[in-house]
């Protein structure tokens, strides 16, 4: 990773997130997942099966599906958290490992996962620290990254002293100091009160504009996806497959308008469909309550 | 903050103003709320918060003294006083039981205890002196025993962490080492090595790394698992797990067995002491005092203030220590925030 690497996404301009390209980041290849059961006479799972997916540089696309799914599952495969038992997973044309070992990848987990013992700052550093950055250079980097998620004034707090929502973005600041590529979210927003959510999908989406950073976006809310994504990816459970691809073409930027856009009803109507047809008529009738719960 | 921007950007009288506008109080109230309750910690210079538990140990110490001579005046020996304090007063006071454990030489008198502090040896020193040289002497040993233990306990831990083969069969033999008993585990370390007073050191280290050892692993396996895959996804070295994640994650529990290790470690010194037939620390201080006990008990039992009192000032070190080690840590400790 070169300086340059470090300190793109802050100084590109808007329009990188709007003109999505051609350019594959990320390339999924008929990606399976089995995973072996840990105890006697359980069976094994067939967690994803014949993934095949392509996300483009800039894109900003979301896994949606029911509980279970995989979408997780998927996301941890793209970043080389967890194996996968067939097909192939490339990453700006390299194998996953290598791409987590070139530091391409920004993760965010559901909770924030902050180091306690760290100032908000220092949190924001880990990551350069462990790149080997000089300590000014580290400083001038965490301000700028606290200063896009507009968390400039809170440095020298320890997370504990945040709210749920502030942390999130101390995490999400910390994801993007490294100026990665791939900006990964597993469910980022989904502990969150529905205001703050609504608020963090905003942010979430002027930082997006403003790094042009390519984000893969697991969620399992419905209107989220819509209003975050450039593409909707519907999975389906055991096996987790892709079911549909929604292509999200909604105009940006997005605003809290574009929630009353006809055009934004009509992709969440989509979407609502495709995932129950994804449940499918042989479903039981508690995943199909499950799936109608989630897009209440 | 972002809510003022909310507000400016939100056209006049529409519903959408009424929204971000609540939208900015509702983030603002709750961010406000966040902050304001958490932050101040109980402050360590208020005297009230000092105070209390002072109180409280001296309550105690109040009570026990009471119930001690309370024994004493129900089923102890015959009390004849005649005069206390130079003061005219008599006293012939004939307990009603007669208890062995509260007689004159299993339960001395508490001014037998505090007399016995001020009786001077042939040299002329009092034994409070005495006892108080010995202490140090005793607190050297434990103290290089306590970095010792630590030290070994905490490099072991990681070993424990790193090979995790290891652990099944090593733990079974550190398990081992702590049912052997240490008075007969003593002379075979300060009398087989010929040591001095380090010998002493290694017997007190030998009590302080197990404590340690298990709970750092414990600590260090207490951290986030997500903690791990973010280091993971940075391609971070073991070192850098170990550095950044492992070691603060397990600093909460370290403390905890710090204190007992700090108590064991002057356990440990005073029963290297006994065999290593130097006269040095209270080990030796406890021999003498027990040769005389049966024509001054008072003098084992001083002695053992002193080295309870030495036990005490150790661990009240290490909570000192842990106060500033820990300070940044959230108040209710719980590793990494989740």
């Amino acid at each position: 990773m070169t300086d340059a690497a470090i300190s793109a996404p802050a100084a590109t301009p808007a329009p990188a997130a709007v003109s999505a390209t051609t350019v594959p980041v990320v390339q999924l290849t008929g990606v399976s997942k089995v995973f072996q059961p840990t105890s006697q006479g359980a069976r094994p799972v067939e967690a994803l099966k014949g993934i095949d997916l392509t996300v483009r540089r800039g894109e900003f696309v979301s896994l949606i599906g029911p509980s279970g799914c995989g979408k997780s599952t998927l996301l941890r495969a793209i970043g080389d958290l967890t194996s996968v038992t067939e097909g192939s997973v490339a990453v700006n044309g390299k194998p996953a490992a290598q791409a987590r070992r070139d530091r391409d990848y920004g993760m965010v987990f559901q909770a924030p996962v902050l180091f306690e013992w760290r100032s908000v700052q220092e949190n924001v550093e880990l990551p350069l620290e462990i790149i080997g950055r000089p300590p000014h250079e580290r400083a001038v980097r965490a301000r700028e990254m606290l200063d896009l998620v507009e968390l400039g004034e809170f440095m020298s707090h320890r997370p504990w002293q945040l709210s749920g929502g502030m942390q999130q973005r101390v995490a999400i600041a910390r994801a993007l100091a490294l100026g990665p590529d791939i900006l990964l979210m597993d469910e980022p927003f989904g502990a969150l009160d529905e205001m703050t959510r609504e608020r963090m999908n905003l942010e979430l989406l002027r930082i997006w504009e403003r790094t042009g950073t390519t984000v893969i976006f697991v969620t399992h809310s419905i209107p989220e996806a819509v209003f975050l994504s450039t593409r909707v990816v519907v999975m389906s459970a055991r096996p987790g497959r892709i079911t549909d691809v929604v292509d999200v073409d909604l105009p940006h930027s997005r605003d809290v308008e574009t929630r009353e856009l006809e055009r934004y009803f009509e992709l969440v109507t989509r979407v609502r469909e495709s995932l129950r047809r994804g449940e499918g008529p042989s479903s039981g009738g508690t995943a199909r309550v499950r799936a109608e719960g989630l897009s209440a | 903050m972002t809510d003022h921007r909310a507000l400016d950007a939100a056209p006049d009288g529409s519903e959408a103003a009424d929204f971000a506008l609540a939208e900015a109080e509702a983030e603002l109230a709750a961010d406000l709320e966040a902050i304001a309750p958490r932050t101040p910690r109980p402050v360590p210079g208020t005297s009230r918060h000092r105070l209390r538990p002072v109180l409280g140990f001296l309550t105690i110490l109040a009570a026990i003294l009471v119930v001690w001579e309370g024994a004493k005046l129900l089923g102890g020996d015959r009390l004849a006083l005649d005069g206390i304090l130079g003061l005219p007063i008599r006293i012939d006071h004939r307990p009603p039981f007669q208890w062995k454990i509260a007689n004159d030489l299993s339960l001395p008198h508490l001014w037998t205890v505090f007399n016995a502090f001020f009786v001077q040896d042939a040299v002329g020193d009092t034994l409070a002196v005495r006892l108080l040289w010995a202490a140090f002497a005793t607190f050297r040993g434990a103290l290089v025993g306590f970095a010792l233990g630590a030290g070994i306990g905490l490099l072991l831990a990681i070993v424990l962490i790193q090979v995790r083969l290891l652990e099944r069969s090593l733990v079974p033999l550190l398990v081992a080492s702590q049912t052997v008993p240490i008075v007969a585990i003593a002379p075979v370390i300060v009398v087989g090595l010929k040591a001095g007073w380090f010998g002493i050191a290694l017997v007190a280290g030998y009590l302080t790394f197990f404590p340690v050892t298990i709970a750092a692993t414990r600590g260090m396996r207490s951290a986030d698992p997500r903690a791990f895959e973010l280091l993971r996804s940075y391609a971070a070295s073991n070192r850098d797990v170990l550095l950044r994640l492992r070691l603060p994650a397990a600093a909460p529990y370290l403390f905890t067995a710090f204190k007992i290790a700090a108590t064991a470690s002057v356990v440990g010194a005073i029963v290297g002491e006994l065999p290593s037939g130097t006269r040095e620390g209270l080990g030796g201080a406890i021999l003498n005092a027990m040769q005389y006990y049966s024509i001054q008990p008072g003098r084992l039992w001083a002695t053992i203030i002193v080295a309870s009192l030495l036990g005490i000032g150790c661990f009240v070190l290490v909570v000192l220590a842990e106060r500033r080690a820990l300070r940044h840590y959230r108040p209710d400790d719980l590793g990494v925030a989740a």
